[in-house]
């Protein structure tokens, strides 16, 4: 058994190949080239180069755990190979863009990408410059593999930290002035990004943070949840308290802009709420979703337009409640045909329902009655008490109120005899049914209330755009969706609130994020389904479920 | 035991009356435009000329869904991704260039076989790769999570293509030889169409000789019947497993090629509509099995062109093109409804499904 002990040249290569084809993928794309737009530290380091060296720094990190134990040599030698063969993929594009007109095929492979990756220097300098920095940054991150926890752990989150404090200077630079004055933000960032010193003293401070709560952490977790049930339960109703007020006063600190931000990232999370129901709990795959949000959109326009197409012109409050129960009757009335349906059979019928709604919004044949492409227009905005809630920092409170409203029924369905049905059905639906547990009412049920939230969010949504398109309405809402619950935790609560800020949140925030949304998401969904399928706030009972199948012998898949 | 029972009339009913309506609306539609007769013979014979070429399409897309679900019981939601990404690259890298040097009108049959070994040769790529990553790690996993990942997959190659070849419109180049269209029997057929129903009879033949008569065939088919009992046997599962995704996203790279040269343009987005379309073709057919796929496809696109012009015309619906998409959905919904084992195939949806 000599052999393992020597350094084994095949794992370097490999990792170092994936590497620099994963960089290169990144590049040829133009995500390189977009993030690098966005300054972290001012003059130092870009987004578009964090991206960049993503893949090679954590493949150098992983290959130099691949080392036979105790050869740091070894070890580092695996690191600063996979970073050197990174940069290959990428010196071979700038040569090929060197002689070749590339751009003819792959319109993203730009002067400004190549000036990005040779650092502005030429091709030869570049090149070299390009690999020195990916064979420096492979050996520091196999550096960090021999490093204990202890220390390397707070020196990753600090330099996280950081990167976040950096992607959102621009967005707190805009705070910090509207609070502090622009003296004040001057002395922290520079032109849209951070100071260098300013990003050292984050860094420092960040990790210094780390490490305390990495060590003292548990402690004082223990201190808060443990102690005695009466004041751990006095604790919790002190932190809901602080909660509501933080949610109350929150649009006065955010401004109109960040407002607006997050009065989307409710209304996702109020669909993601429904979904939650239908997919979470009860596990019916529903890609068509996007259906009942129109259905609430459509309704609320209908009845409250002041234009041509309008028919009632209710006030939003009158109008809301009739949205719902247009929506719950939809959620049943599609409900029932898909009742005997499985798994993905059920997903691929539920995506057609949402797109047969969409295309009958769009046709002609329902044009002189809800408007074809041209939509409905002139939806008024709610009133509460002679005012109209035109601001998104007003508007917010309705928002609020429906998501607040559809977390606590979410919550108190968990436990209840319905969740707890529909937990059952989601595991086994002959041993649900053998069980005394009526399908046909559990599951229109799960549909049925999956239905009545995302008919909120969408009357909600028609008020809030004052207008809607059917172009509104496409697939790619109920996938949004579908990964928000799915990044937070299929059937976990907290994790659905998580899901909307992480994923409708940041795209808004960085506009570079938004332009590759969908590819981030379909990144996304597989690697959650890989590493971690229960999402990142698992509920308990579905951690258990996913991952049951590791702990048992391997069986046959068919059932 | 009397409240269950009633629950199960009410729904009964209910499915009862929803296909009675569709009856209806079929039979009187189609009474109504008889009657009253719009088109000409000549426009019909267009009609279901296009609709056969259409289906062919249709037909070899949905030949990958059936072979991944007869193996796997999965439906590979990024299928109509493999079907794009090989058109797409070889509509850039090679048929563009073709057409800018006049090599494409010189040697019109070197040049459309070039394009479609490239197309398929990226397609298989795109396939192995998809089912290496994103597949087989995950084949003991609970049923959703692999359709999770399928859907990740798809939106991960339409956007990966869209920011590789950009967003826009690619014109596809087609040999003058193909322009215009040829008489025979009594009609004028378009030589694209021609070519996609020929191209299509020769693929299916050549499936069917290699499933059937190859041992590679007969490993898949041994698989697809029992994998832990073809393991015993000696056959490498992944192997049979990965030439399937291969087997179907070959065809697919095809059926890329014959849309390019039909609709003359590609876009990263082409792969989803047929896609689905090619799903419901392979249910309509009965999943899982190959002639059904073929049948499915042929049925589903003709019902598709057919369609509007015959009974949605004669419901008085303005433009009833737009609703083609909805028949296809429609009919997606009805046979898993009321013959979920499809033309010819055996039922599943409930027991595998």
């Amino acid at each position: 058994m000599t052999e393992t002990i020597h350094t084994d040249y095949r794992i370097p290569i490999k990792f170092g190949l994936l590497a620099g084809v994963i960089s290169l993928s990144l590049s040829v794309i133009g995500m390189v080239e977009l993030f690098a737009q966005r300054d972290l530290v001012a003059g130092v380091i870009t987004l578009g180069q964090v991206i960049l060296f993503l893949a090679p720094v954590t493949l150098s990190y992983l290959a130099a755990g691949k080392a036979p134990p105790g050869k740091t040599g070894t070890a580092l030698l695996y690191g600063f190979l996979t970073g050197f063969i990174a940069a290959l993929p990428l010196i071979l594009l700038v040569w090929l863009s060197e002689s070749f007109n590339l751009r003819q095929f792959l319109p993203n492979v730009s002067p400004a990408l190549i000036e990005i990756l040779t650092f502005g220097q030429g091709p030869v300098l570049g090149s070299l410059t390009l690999v020195g920095a990916t064979s420096l940054l492979g050996t520091l991150a196999a550096v960090m593999y021999f490093i204990p926890d202890r220390y390397s752990e707070p020196i990753l989150l600090g330099l996280m930290w950081t990167l976040i404090i950096g992607m959102f200077s621009e967005i707190m630079n805009e705070r910090i002035r509207f609070f502090f004055g622009s003296g004040f933000a001057g002395v922290i960032f520079v032109s849209k990004a951070m100071r260098p010193i300013v990003a050292l003293i984050i860094f420092i401070v960040a990790t210094l943070l780390s490490a305390l709560w990495l060590r003292r952490g548990d402690r004082f977790k223990a201190r808060i949840s443990g102690s005695s049930t009466l004041q751990g339960k006095r604790a919790r109703w002190v932190a809901i308290g602080v909660a509501i007020v933080a949610l109350i006063i929150l649009p006065l600190l955010l401004g109109t802009y960040l407002s607006e931000v997050v009065n989307n990232v409710l209304i996702f999370a109020l669909m993601g709420f429904g979904l939650n129901i239908v997919v979470g709990f009860a596990g019916l795959l529903d890609l068509g979703y996007v259906a009942f949000f129109a259905i609430g959109a459509y309704t609320m326009g209908l009845l409250t337009s002041g234009g041509d197409i309008g028919i009632a012109g209710m006030s939003f409050w009158i109008a809301l409640p009739i949205c719902v129960t247009v929506a719950v009757f939809a959620g049943i009335i599609l409900g029932i045909p898909v009742l005997r349906m499985r798994g993905d059979y059920l997903a691929i019928v539920t995506l057609g329902f949402g797109e047969i709604i969409r295309i009958l919004a769009l046709s002609d044949l329902l044009r002189p009655y809800i408007g074809g492409a041209q939509g409905i227009l002139q939806i008024p905005k709610p009133f509460i008490i002679g005012n109209a809630l035109i601001r998104p920092d007003r508007f917010y409170y309705v928002i609020l109120l429906g998501v607040i409203i559809a977390a606590f029924v979410s919550y108190r369905l968990v436990g209840a005899r319905l969740g707890r049905q529909w937990m059952a059905l989601r595991e086994d639906e002959d041993v649900a049914e053998a069980m005394g547990i009526r399908l046909v009412n559990t599951k229109l049920l799960a549909f049925a209330i999956g239905a009545a939230f995302s008919g909120l969010a969408g009357a909600i949504f028609a008020s809030k755009l004052t207008s809607i398109f059917p172009h509104s309405f496409n697939l790619l809402i109920s996938i949004n969706v579908l990964c928000l619950i799915i990044v937070g935790g299929m059937g976990s609560l907290p994790g659905v609130i998580v899901g909307a800020f992480f994923l409708v949140g940041l795209p808004e925030l960085l506009r570079e994020f938004a332009e590759y949304r969908l590819l981030m998401y379909g990144v996304l969904l597989i690697v959650m389904m890989l590493a971690k399928p229960e999402g990142f706030l698992p509920s308990q009972v579905r951690k258990r479920e996913l991952h049951a199948h590791e702990d048992t012998s391997p069986v046959s898949q068919e059932g | 035991m009397r409240l269950r029972l009633q629950y199960i009339d009410w729904i009964g009913l209910f499915l009862w009356v929803f296909r009675a309506i569709i009856i209806i609306l079929i039979v009187w539609g189609t009474i109504a435009t008889l009657l009253d007769n719009p088109y000409s013979t000549r426009q019909w014979t267009d009609i279901v000329i296009f609709g056969i070429a259409q289906g062919s399409m249709y037909a070899l897309i949905a030949i990958g869904y059936t072979l991944v679900y007869g193996v796997l019981f999965m439906i590979n939601f990024a299928h109509g991704e493999f079907f794009m990404s090989g058109i797409m690259t070889s509509a850039v890298f090679i048929a563009t260039p073709m057409a800018a040097t006049g090599f494409l009108d010189r040697q019109p049959v070197l040049s459309l076989v070039i394009i479609g070994i490239v197309a398929m040769t990226v397609s298989v790529g795109v396939a192995l790769l998809t089912e290496r990553v994103a597949y087989r790690p995950l084949r003991k996993a609970p049923r959703l999570v692999p359709l999770i990942t399928a859907i990740g997959a798809s939106f991960f190659w339409q956007y990966f293509f869209a920011g590789l070849y950009g967003s826009q419109v690619v014109p596809f180049p087609v040999p003058d030889g193909l322009e215009g269209a040829i008489s025979m029997l009594g009609t004028e057929v378009l030589k694209t169409h021609l070519l996609v129903i020929i191209t299509t009879i020769i693929m299916l033949l050549g499936l069917n000789f290699f499933i059937m008569r190859t041992k590679t065939g007969k490993s898949i088919r041994a698989v697809a019947e029992d994998k832990d009992a073809a393991a015993l046997m000696g056959i490498d599962v992944d192997r049979a497993v990965s030439i399937t995704f291969a087997t179907g996203a070959a065809m697919a790279g095809v059926a890329g090629l014959l849309f390019a040269g039909v609709f003359r343009q590609v876009q990263f987005f082409m792969g989803f509509f047929p896609g689905i379309k090619a799903f419901t073709a392979a249910v309509l057919g009965g999943i899982g099995s190959i002639p059904g796929a073929a049948i499915g496809g042929l049925v589903l696109g003709l019902v598709e062109s057919i369609g509007p012009a015959l009974f949605l015309e004669g419901l008085g619906i303005p433009a009833p093109h737009q609703l083609k998409d909805v028949i296809a959905f429609v009919m997606l919904v009805l046979v898993l409804i009321f013959r979920p084992q499809g033309i010819l195939g055996e039922r599943l949806t409930e027991k595998k499904a």
